[in-house]
């Protein structure tokens, strides 16, 4: 657990053993009948699982544990070799030792959501009751549901306070959630590129991208893994559409221009000519292989439904009240999925809470993305944050 | 008012300085006025330098609000809580009271509507610390009066067309605003060319064409 290496874990169906989905290559923690996960949406989920990756050790003091909040796509692999993709963690730029999260002090905690697709319980789990993947039948899951899952897994693992919480995008709203149902056990939370709440825009987004994987015959009406379907096609659609969203007019521009991609002039057909066309039906093509079709309507799902004001009576401020924990976000010039004034409306209510908040809009032309690449700025902000945080409990 | 009542407790600042070698005198001044463990914020806070002086001096509960992204993530990454703001219309945002102090140090020049942050700066805070430099301050006068150009100084080294600086004032002036926007003066305090305290004794007249730099601290009147 403590050295970030992966850890195999038996399962009690082997028959069913879809990959990752059923069998992890990363730590399970297994909540039985006995610590039931009670759902917004009502009722209970039970049994599941929690599937994560930690790096580093965690201190005697058990005062050094960050918590890492990935975003929609992502997963616990933050910072080691993808089991599926052969790839670096998504976000091993930042951590590892010595790096701004650094695993050399910091005890890195990084869980699978629930309704993901990388050991978590999701959609493609089995249904206890059927012994058949969820789909469908799984209860609709929002971000709440998967923080409590996450405090869950923190109890598991003996960590009574996190010296940090950190995550963009999906991941901010996690850690937002996570300081306003837990203030007493995030000393310091860091949402990036994030938002108190999911936009219309955003949900529209969505919303096509849900569509465009239940348009697809093979989606079966979500009974897909059952009936020996996959529908590709309409995942890869959605996952277009979205990483368009992902990046910004001028990334787009820089990296592919108008560009055509391996041929001379235009073809007169809808081959994809231009590069940025393949490169899209790259990205699709490349989610299809390590991400399931219903973990993306279910976790979609949970951003949209994603209003933390409309939790405390519409008024944001409530959601931090009392608060002691200390907040840093940033927010990326050119990001439009999540833009400055996202940010800034969590600021505001942080301020009116009287909370220690810090503030930074970083000059980026990479969109909204830009919270998972190589931005020296934001390097600079979590290097000082976290130090300060660590500083201020005492952690070597 | 007479300018014993205006003078603060007194300074021994050729010490403070020696003892806080190479910070800025008029930080030091501001920082004197500001009672230990209060909530503070600092409005132009800059890499954060006085809320670090504040913070580890004072125990203040610091914040600042900063316009420029380098500011930010410099005091950011000296631990502070500092926000990527515009005092011009950021202000607004924060509840009444919030603050039992908020500070303009060395900015009030540079914004656009002065009036309106010092009247937001008295509603955000019980009290307001505002420090400036002072355009009466003899060497100004002298240098537009014989050159018959606009002023460069060591503190103001910007031509007249590329200053972030566009509402300059003089003690009097500041002290007619402060009338304005129903403000008690509490404390005041300039010092000379030579960053030494200008006597307290002598009537504003005296402080307008000695101070180089000026300090008030102003509460609501009522």
């Amino acid at each position: 657990m403590a050295d970030g290496t992966a850890s195999f874990v038996d399962i009690a169906a082997p028959e069913l053993a879809r990959g990752e989905a059923d069998r992890p290559h990363s730590a399970v923690a297994r909540f039985g009948a006995e610590a039931p996960l009670l759902l917004d949406a009502g009722g209970v989920l039970s049994p599941f699982q929690i599937a994560y990756q930690t790096y580093g050790n965690l201190n005697a003091a058990r005062s050094n544990a960050i918590l890492l909040c990935h975003a929609l796509s992502g997963d616990q692999h933050a910072a080691n070799v993808h089991p599926v993709t052969g790839k670096p963690g998504w976000w091993e730029t930042l951590v590892g030792p010595g790096k701004p999260i650094d695993t050399d002090r910091f005890f890195v905690i990084c869980s699978n959501v629930l309704g993901g697709c990388m050991g978590s319980t999701g959609p493609s789990s089995l249904d206890p009751s059927s012994r058949a993947p969820y789909g469908l039948d799984l209860p609709v899951l929002t971000i709440r549901d998967m923080v409590r899952a996450q405090a869950m897994l923190i109890d598991h693992l003996g960590i009574e306070t996190l010296l940090a919480v950190v995550g963009g995008s999906m991941g901010g709203m996690q850690v937002l959630q996570w300081a306003a149902s837990y203030p007493e056990r995030v000393f310091a939370a860091f949402p990036m590129a994030s938002g108190a709440r999911h936009s219309a825009q955003n949900i529209a987004f969505h919303e096509v991208g849900r569509q465009a994987i239940m348009a697809d015959p093979e989606w079966r009406g979500g009974r897909y893994l059952t009936e020996g379907a996959n529908p590709r096609r309409g995942l890869a659609v959605a996952r277009m559409a979205a990483h368009i969203t992902y990046m910004s007019d001028s990334s787009l521009h820089r990296k592919f221009g108008r560009r055509l991609q391996d041929r001379e002039g235009r073809t007169f057909s809808f081959d994809a000519d231009f590069q940025v066309e393949s490169y899209l039906r790259h990205q699709g093509e490349a989610f299809v292989d390590r991400f399931d079709a219903n973990s993306y309507l279910y976790v979609t799902r949970a951003m949209d439904y994603f209003d933390l004001a409309a939790d405390y009576g519409g008024v944001l401020a409530n959601a931090f009240k009392g608060t002691k924990t200390r907040f840093c976000l940033v927010s990326f010039t050119t990001d439009w999925l999540f833009p400055t004034a996202e940010s800034r409306t969590v600021v505001h209510a942080l301020n009116a809470a009287g909370a220690s908040v810090s503030f930074a809009e970083i000059d980026s032309d990479k969109g909204h993305d830009a919270f998972l690449l190589e931005e020296p700025e934001l390097f600079a902000i979590t290097r000082g944050f976290l130090d300060a945080a660590a500083r201020a409990v005492g952690v070597a | 008012m007479s300018p014993r009542d205006l003078a603060i407790a007194d300074l021994t600042m050729r010490e403070a300085a020696r003892a806080a070698s190479g910070k800025r005198v008029d930080l030091l001044l501001v920082a004197e006025m500001v009672a230990p463990g209060s909530r503070v914020l600092d409005v132009g806070c800059g890499d954060g330098e006085l809320l670090e002086l504040l913070a580890t001096t004072r125990g203040c509960d610091a914040r600042g609000i900063e316009l420029s992204r380098e500011g930010v993530n410099a005091a950011v990454a000296r631990g502070l809580a500092v926000i990527q703001g515009d005092a011009d219309i950021d202000l607004a945002d924060y509840p009444d009271d919030s603050f039992d102090y908020v500070i303009l140090s060395q900015t009030i020049q540079a914004t656009r509507r002065p009036k309106w942050v010092l009247e937001q700066m008295l509603r955000v805070g019980r009290s307001a610390i505002v420090s400036f430099p002072n355009f009466g301050f003899w060497r100004m006068r002298l240098d537009l009066l014989v050159n018959g150009r606009m002023p460069r100084t060591d503190n103001l080294p910007y031509g007249w067309h590329d200053t972030p600086n566009i509402h300059f004032c003089t003690v009097r002036d500041f002290v007619e605003l402060a009338d304005e926007v129903g403000a008690r003066i509490e404390h005041a305090a300039a010092l000379d060319g030579a960053g030494q305290k200008v006597r307290f004794n002598l009537p504003w007249g005296v402080w307008n064409l000695l101070g180089e730099q000026a300090v008030f601290m102003l509460t609501r009147k009522g």
